[in-house]
């Protein structure tokens, strides 16, 4: 007797099925792909010259040296040490600072208007002053970083929770929730999609303010690495570093919407959005 | 004769100075059902607001069972036009809203949806709902807490007239079933002849006139016309 399984109609459904999703998995890939088989055909023919442009494959053995050698280890650790503090310190700061000003009317008016004075001047301008107080040690780096972080955070959170459907707090209202409860069951789930949106925004700051305060002052880190390898013309180290960041980016990226992906699980399955 | 359960005297609410509702006197009984009819801005959703607690007054008192009512009034529950249901919990969650969750409240929960038909639905979230059934998740939602009065804020506002009508009849038969107090707020005065045995036209930020509503139920439009057109007729009238 056939199974279900067996069946050459299913097979060629769940054939089908696979091979759909493989497309999905694949289709994003090919673009990047293409690039790099045309760069590395350029660059074995001659058309690219490897001191203008290494060829990917030579990238590849200097990531491989570089790993072997425990250098790229060492600097990605405190690049990531860098911005992982910056990204805690600023975004805490960020959300606190949103909460106090978009619960209480006295705070808001007290804080609001000198963030938001603040929060026009760019960061990155900050950097001569920084060096001043700080150094060229950790304390700069973190530091510019938690200011790029705490702005996007602390704009979404604050627009997020005073953007909470007002009919929802009255709803709350009229269950007696106290305002701890009403906080936490309505509130902040009521922000929270607004506030992933900065802490997305927020991650790629975070990446961007570290690559120019590595680049600019720093004795270690992958931006040092880069700088370091600018002084020597060594291409390769360059591009690796370059590399290096793009893919610590879609890194965070991919962990931001996995995060949205858990904590909205909700418009997905509400076909607010499609997941 | 049916006790008082709802006694309102000299209820007046002013917004800045404003008078949005005026000396109003009110006495509903026991498992009557009510409707407050009028036009836009006529004090009918402020007098509701205030018996649920959600405005504080600005003169008067209201009493249930003889107790005068201060802040939320917790023995009522509203349904609004809009749903107001939270969009991140299901259905099941926003029904047991600040409920514990157990066996004897996932009973209520799923004789309540069998109720307002949405058995199966228990696990969605409301973005996946249409419009009617959102408002009968609302209406299950109220009814969870067995409040002693059930107020409808234009709850079927929104709705098309099908819809609309099932919900009218699916209120009229949870009323009866119930033997709860209702009452209804609504612009649409065949509505408010169609489910209410007292209309209460409310204009100029005062209870204007008392309609009694004797008709037989179930109401067609046919039966409710003249009463219809003599509550619109007072409603058009002195403006």
């Amino acid at each position: 007797m056939q199974t279900l399984e067996e069946n050459p109609h299913n097979i060629k459904i769940n054939l089908a099925k696979i091979l759909t999703n493989l497309l999905h998995y694949l289709l994003p890939w090919t673009i990047p792909t293409l690039i790099i088989i045309s760069w590395q055909l350029a660059s074995i023919n001659g058309l690219i010259e490897s001191t203008i442009l290494p060829s990917p494959w030579q990238v590849v053995q200097t990531t491989i040296t570089s790993l072997q050698s425990g250098v790229l280890e060492q600097n990605m650790a405190i690049s990531l040490y860098r911005a992982l503090s910056g990204f805690v310190i600023g975004g805490s700061i960020g959300f606190l600072l949103a909460l106090c000003t978009s619960l209480s009317q006295t705070l808001n008016l007290l804080l609001d208007s000198s963030v938001q004075m603040l929060r026009n001047i760019p960061h990155l301008a900050l950097i001569p002053l920084v060096i001043l107080w700080f150094g060229v040690g950790e304390s700069s780096k973190i530091s510019l970083v938690t200011i790029g972080v705490l702005f996007p955070i602390y704009i979404n959170t604050y627009h997020g929770i005073r953007s909470v459907d007002s009919n929802l707090i009255e709803m709350g209202h009229s269950y007696q929730l106290n305002s701890w409860q009403l906080f936490w069951h309505i509130i902040i789930p009521g922000a929270l999609p607004t506030i992933l949106m900065g802490v997305r925004y927020a991650l790629g700051v975070m990446w961007t303010t570290l690559i120019v305060s590595e680049t600019l002052a720093s004795s270690a880190g992958i931006g040092y690495m880069s700088t370091n390898a600018q002084s020597f013309m060594d291409m390769s180290t360059i591009l690796m570093c370059i590399m290096i960041y793009a893919l610590l980016g879609k890194l965070s990226d991919l962990m931001a919407k996995s995060l949205e992906t858990s904590l909205l699980n909700w418009q997905i399955k509400g076909g607010m959005i499609n997941g | 004769m049916a006790d008082t359960i709802l006694s309102i005297e000299n209820l007046s609410k002013k917004y800045q100075g404003k008078v949005a509702l005026n000396s109003t006197n009110l006495k509903i009984k026991n498992g009557e059902f009510v409707a407050l009819v009028g036009q836009s801005g006529g004090g009918k959703s402020t007098l509701l607001r205030l018996i649920a607690g959600l405005e504080p007054m600005t003169s008067g008192t209201i009493s249930q069972n003889n107790q005068l009512i201060h802040g939320i009034n917790s023995n009522t529950r509203v349904m609004f036009q809009d749903d107001r249901l939270l969009p991140w919990k299901t259905v099941r969650e926003n029904i047991t809203f600040k409920k514990p969750k157990n066996s004897e409240t996932a009973e209520v929960v799923n004789q309540l949806l069998e109720r307002v038909e949405l058995q199966g639905f228990a696990d969605a979230y409301p973005a996946s709902l249409s419009g009617g059934q959102r408002q009968r998740v609302a209406l299950a939602r109220a009814l969870f807490v067995n409040p002693e009065i059930l107020l409808l804020d234009e709850p079927l506002g929104a709705l098309d007239a099908l819809t609309r009508s099932k919900m009218q009849k699916l209120i009229l038969d949870l009323w009866q079933e119930r033997k709860m107090t209702v009452i209804l707020v609504t612009h649409d005065v065949h509505e408010a002849t169609k489910m209410a045995n007292r209309i209460y036209v409310v204009k100029n930020n005062k209870i204007e006139a008392t309609f009694e509503n004797p008709l037989a139920y179930p109401r067609t439009d046919a039966t409710c016309t003249n009463l219809s057109t003599t509550i619109l007729n007072k409603i058009i009238d002195q403006d």
